[in-house]
């Protein structure tokens, strides 16, 4: 039986984690078809259709489906998502508001957050901000499953389109409205899908001092996050914030500028190839994770940081 | 209005947990267990709404053990009215929870349920979503903030991208985030007054609810250990090493 993934998209473009979910999928079986469910969203679907790996895209078009709200978007997973033996959503907020739902009418248990796939039926997962490691198996026939793009590889794109199929939209239960929106600008690469992060924490004392690993962020071409405490502080919006309750992300370099290095952050970034913690703190526990570390004050360090990179002309990769 | 909320009973969060060395769980005697902090922030909303007469009733729900009866307690002590606890020694998964919780919305109809939006020991965040499809309810996951208006409730959600802003129809289902408000702490006086509220004990086969675990937990590991670093001096060391020990940048 084929495997449905449902592509997260704001109508315009594929969100990059629908990406790595479609790896995902990949691994459970070669047959891989993709619902895009959207308002004027032909574009998407079409786009859908050139990743590698992906046999057909099941297109459901409608006005309902504009902003991917959980009330109207879930019947029409449901209606086409019966015919499968998994549904795989991507793990970001799109798809852990909109996957339990699907789980509950299908009367299956939701399996989330997956990093790695051991068989159709069994799969792992962290637990307790990922101290420990599960390994679950569903007895359930319909695999319900949300997974963390930064355990899986983006799958690649190809020149020439596939199959798109129109499918009906089901009924809008019409008990939720779209009011508005308040997005982060932002001329930094995502998050989620950035090769070099720098965060800072609380030790950066203000949002204004946060300028300072912008400009180090620049000439890295990495990602802007921050710390819980950061974002508590009002120093950055919460949509910059690393860990467990917030992103999770697994970079090339993460360099961590005054974070103590709490569970709950560690848990979001300590799957990052590369870590560098400055800290005044020589008993901070983000050194128990750092494979390089400097002891020292950051307001001191960050301006020395940034002159080297200026002289020895590092560029973004 | 009449709330009902929904407190989990967990590993206290500053708990560095112990994997068990027979890969079954996570070590849990005599670890420190606290109210799930996500639920704390549930129930400071819904008191915040009986204070400012919104609410005329608020309701606490929690599921296992008997020593969730302490969760409900301290539920009680910030201001809850009265607590009903289904009590289960066996594991509770969060469709389980959701179909044990649908019951309890049966008997009590509350306008709105508010539940955290993840529990810190499974990080499922699944059980509100899971809760309004059941009832057939709209949803406002991850609030970080609530206004009522006519049979409606705004709801400011915490989105990758930033906020979104939607407007729900009572009766809704709210799970919360961080930001939502900051819980308060129960004073003595509150603590001694919650004794002497109400808990109604009940059970999974008294509400007539099949709770077999649809998942299995094969193992439980430790996750892969970072190989420790090394401490530099200087900035200039730094650069050289990410450019040609790890080749980062």
């Amino acid at each position: 039986m084929p495997v449905l993934v449902v592509a997260d998209h704001d109508n315009s473009a594929l969100a990059p984690i629908t990406f790595n979910t479609v790896t995902a999928a990949a691994e459970i079986t070669a047959d891989v078809h993709v619902l895009v469910a959207g308002n004027n969203s032909a574009g998407v679907a079409e786009a859908a259709s050139m990743i590698s790996g992906v046999a057909k895209v099941l297109h459901a078009e409608g006005a309902a489906y504009e902003h991917q709200l959980a009330e109207a978007l879930a019947p029409v997973v449901i209606a086409q998502g019966k015919n499968y033996s998994h549904i795989l959503f991507p793990s970001n907020t799109t798809g852990k508001n909109v996957a339990p739902r699907v789980a509950a009418l299908l009367d299956v248990a939701q399996i989330s957050d997956i990093v790695e796939v051991v068989s159709d039926n069994t799969f792992v997962r962290p637990i307790y901000a990922g101290n420990a490691i599960a390994t679950v198996q569903s007895s359930d026939p319909v695999k319900v499953i949300t997974v963390r793009g930064t355990a899986f590889a983006a799958a690649e794109t190809q020149d020439v389109s596939g199959i798109v199929e129109s499918v009906e939209t089901a009924e809008n239960p019409s008990i939720s409205a779209f009011v508005g929106d308040e997005l982060t600008k932002s001329e930094r690469p995502e998050l989620t899908a950035a090769r070099v992060i720098i965060s800072g924490g609380r030790g950066m004392q203000s949002g204004e001092n946060f300028e300072m690993i912008e400009k180090i962020a620049d000439k890295l071409g990495a990602a802007v996050g921050a710390s819980r405490a950061a974002v508590d502080a009002g120093y950055k919006p919460n949509d910059y914030q690393v860990g467990q309750t917030g992103k999770v992300v697994a970079p090339e370099l993460y360099i961590a500028v005054g974070i103590s290095g709490a569970i709950q952050h560690l848990a979001g970034m300590k799957d990052s190839k590369v870590i560098v913690a400055i800290n005044k703190d020589e008993e901070a526990p983000i050194f128990s994770v750092a494979d390089y570390g400097i002891v020292g004050d950051l307001f001191k360090i960050i301006p020395e940081l940034d002159e080297e990179l200026e002289q020895q002309e590092i560029k973004p990769r | 209005m009449k709330l009902l909320v929904a407190v989990k009973r967990v590993i206290d969060y500053n708990v560095k947990v112990r994997v068990k060395g027979d890969e079954t769980g996570v070590e849990t005697a005599n670890v420190k267990m606290s109210m799930n902090p996500f639920d704390e922030i549930a129930v400071e909303e819904a008191v915040r709404l009986l204070e400012a007469g919104t609410a005329t009733e608020v309701v606490a729900v929690s599921l296992g053990v008997q020593q969730c009866q302490e969760t409900i307690r301290t539920a009680l002590a910030m201001g809850v009215d009265r607590g009903i606890h289904i009590k289960s020694d066996e594991e509770l998964q969060p469709l389980a929870v959701a179909k044990l919780l649908a019951k309890i919305v049966k008997k009590e109809s509350p306008d709105m349920v508010i539940l955290g939006k993840q529990a810190i020991d499974d990080d499922s965040n699944q059980t509100g979503q899971m809760l309004a499809g059941l009832l057939g309810w709209s949803q406002g996951t991850f609030a970080s903030e609530i206004a009522l208006a006519e049979g409606k409730v705004n709801v400011t959600r915490e989105i990758d991208g930033g906020l979104q802003t939607i407007a729900i129809d009572l009766p809704a289902i709210i799970t919360t985030d961080l930001r939502l408000n900051e819980p308060r702490y129960a004073s003595l006086p509150n603590i001694m007054k919650a004794k002497k509220k109400e808990i109604v004990e009940m059970t999974p086969e008294e509400l007539d609810v099949d709770i077999t675990p649809r998942l299995t937990t094969l193992k439980v590991s430790e996750p892969a250990k970072r190989e420790g670093g090394i401490k530099v001096e200087t900035v200039t060391e730094l650069i050289s090493k990410l450019k040609s020990e790890a080749g980062v940048i």
